[in-house]
């Protein structure tokens, strides 16, 4: 059987629709799961519609392919944990990265052959080339510090902005010269010099950055997509590449925002390298103060004939694994009629939602969870507020201390809760490398440990029947 | 008009549609909004199926095409299939 351009076309148009259908669908928990089924039609339907277009006319070499990377695909979907879906999204970013690179060599190869190349093809060949490439270079960076595999720390060097400007330039002669002359040699180095462009470009930016520098790859490997569709003239892959691109970018604006960071900031700024604010009189003055620490039982007392509880999540949180032993807690909590909301700040955790996602996966109902504008108005009427393991999110100093370098951040107004319990491995500060005045309040105390562990405390006492 | 700026046409329209669907997302699905754009910009199958299974094509461009077919593919099933598990935890108030 084949079908005509025409009726392929149609095809395609409808796949199109399927897929702005199952964005549409993540509008709600209850809708996004059929969102998501939008989804896999659009693509079967893509593929069955190009498979049987005039232009496919050999299949081995696609069904071996398809076979081995369904397979691989869903495995690492099996599989993965929770908490490592930032590393599986960074190495997906990198797949559509690599193959829009290959595909547009490949046409460029095919294209050679059949005599039909001309100089705007080109141009939108070596397009769709450098943005594949950096879009895969940059992440496969971003999967080795999200994995530890390379320090998560920002490499800065000097020269940085000079070298990734310079490479930019050579980049675009290059490309230019392959456009004008199709030079081999032009179009590979080229190639070369954006894989270490991508490189160069992430290299620097530091671990908490994550969320936005995920959501920056997630719209590079749209923008990827869609160049592709400008040099294959097919519209479906423009309009799903725009799509992509344009949700990568809007992620990355609303975690710059939570950060009140510009995204020049993030991608230029070597954010966290900076030793604490050394100027932050404030700080210094309650760093004086000293901290109250509190056992698991101080807790309690406060907690369980509390009438609501919040508890703010953050990375700490994600990296003791946590989340379970904080739903049994949840659980007795609520047995003795406390209420109890969590409270997301949108840059918790290593990537956008990521918070959400582990609370959901330690079966905590999506409606006991609150983001950072709905569940602020609520802490002044919080009998206690449990900190596990998030710190900047929470530091009053964003809106009184106007030297801190996160001063103006959006924050979590934990402070204002009438009781704040922190559950924290040490005194180091944050990410941001600022002292959390939080902990200098006179009605905040730290439990030191590790969260899961002070967690299964609390879980425990309470289960004893309490005080 | 030409081709290509029929596909700019198309292009800037989508971008405007990108931006008023994915504003609408709620904050909480923002994980597996990233994953099911990891699964949809898969769609970049249909080129390197075009590349791959061209008639004509030389090995070369044949084996390029494969590695972009089974990249791509890994992108389709990993990114559908994780958002389906994730999307499954997402529970309401029993």
């Amino acid at each position: 059987m084949q079908i005509s351009a025409n009726t392929q076309a149609l095809a395609y148009l409808v796949s199109a629709i399927l897929f702005i259908f199952a964005l549409k669908g993540l509008t709600h928990p209850s809708t996004a799961r059929r969102g998501n089924y939008y989804g896999m039609a659009g693509m079967v339907l893509a593929i069955i519609a190009t498979l049987l277009g005039a232009e496919v006319q050999s299949y081995g070499f696609i069904i071996a392919g398809v076979a081995a990377g369904a397979l691989i695909g869903a495995v690492l979907a099996a599989k993965v944990q929770m908490t490592a879906m930032p590393q599986l999204v960074a190495a997906l970013h990198s797949f559509v990265g690599m193959a829009a690179v290959l595909v547009a060599i490949g046409t460029y190869v095919n294209r050679a052959a059949a005599g039909t190349l001309n100089p705007v093809l080109m141009t939108e060949l070596a397009v769709g080339i450098v943005i594949g490439a950096i879009t895969f270079s940059g992440s496969v960076i971003a999967f080795g510090k999200l994995q530890g595999l390379i320090s998560g720390k920002p490499v800065v060097f000097k020269g940085q902005h000079a070298l990734n400007a310079a490479l930019a330039v050579v980049i675009i002669a290059f490309g230019a010269h392959f456009g004008m002359t199709e030079s081999v040699f032009s179009l590979t180095m080229m190639t070369l010099l954006a894989f270490v462009l991508g490189f160069t470009l992430i290299i620097p930016i530091g671990g908490a950055d994550m969320p936005v520098i995920i959501s920056m790859l997630n719209s590079y490997s749209g923008w990827a997509a869609a160049a592709t569709g400008f040099t294959l003239q097919n519209n479906l892959l423009i309009i799903v590449g725009a799509l992509v691109g344009f949700s990568g970018a809007i992620l990355s604006y609303i975690m710059c925002k939570a950060m009140n960071r510009s995204i020049i900031n993030v991608v230029f700024g070597g954010f966290g390298s900076d030793s604490a604010g050394g100027e932050s009189s404030a700080a210094a003055a309650a760093l004086e103060k000293g901290v109250r620490s509190a056992s698991v039982e101080d807790a309690i007392y406060w907690m369980e004939d509390a009438s609501k509880v919040i508890i703010i999540p953050g990375y700490g949180m994600a990296v003791a694994q946590a989340q379970h032993a904080l739903k049994e807690f949840m659980e007795l909590l609520i047995e003795r009629g406390v209420e109890v909301k969590f409270a997301i700040h949108p840059v918790a955790g290593r990537m956008p939602g990521h918070m959400n996602v582990l609370l959901a996966e330690a079966d905590i109902p999506y409606d006991h969870v609150l983001e950072m504008d709905e569940i602020n108005p609520e802490f002044p009427t919080a009998d206690v507020a449990l900190v596990v393991g998030a710190n900047d999110v929470t530091n009053p100093a964003a809106k009184t201390d106007k030297s801190s370098p996160i001063y103006g951040m959006p924050i979590l107004d934990v402070s204002k809760a009438k009781q704040i319990y922190v559950i924290k491995r040490s005194m180091n500060p944050g990410y941001a490398g600022v002292d959390n005045l939080l902990y200098y309040q006179d009605n905040c105390s730290l439990i030191f440990g590790d969260a899961k562990a002070v967690c299964e405390g609390l879980a425990g006492a309470l289960k004893g029947g309490g005080h | 008009m030409p081709d290509t700026l029929v596909a700019l046409y198309v292009f800037v329209l989508a971008c405007f549609i990108g931006y008023y669907v994915i504003w609408g997302v709620t904050p909480s699905l923002h994980t597996p909004l990233v994953a099911l754009t990891n699964a949809i910009s898969g769609i970049i199958i249909v080129g390197a199926l075009l590349v791959t299974g061209l008639d004509e094509a030389s090995t070369t461009a044949q084996i390029m095409g494969f590695f972009a077919v089974l990249l791509a593919s890994i992108n389709v099933f990993g990114g559908f299939l994780v958002t389906n598990r994730m999307l499954a935890m997402f529970k309401k108030k029993k």
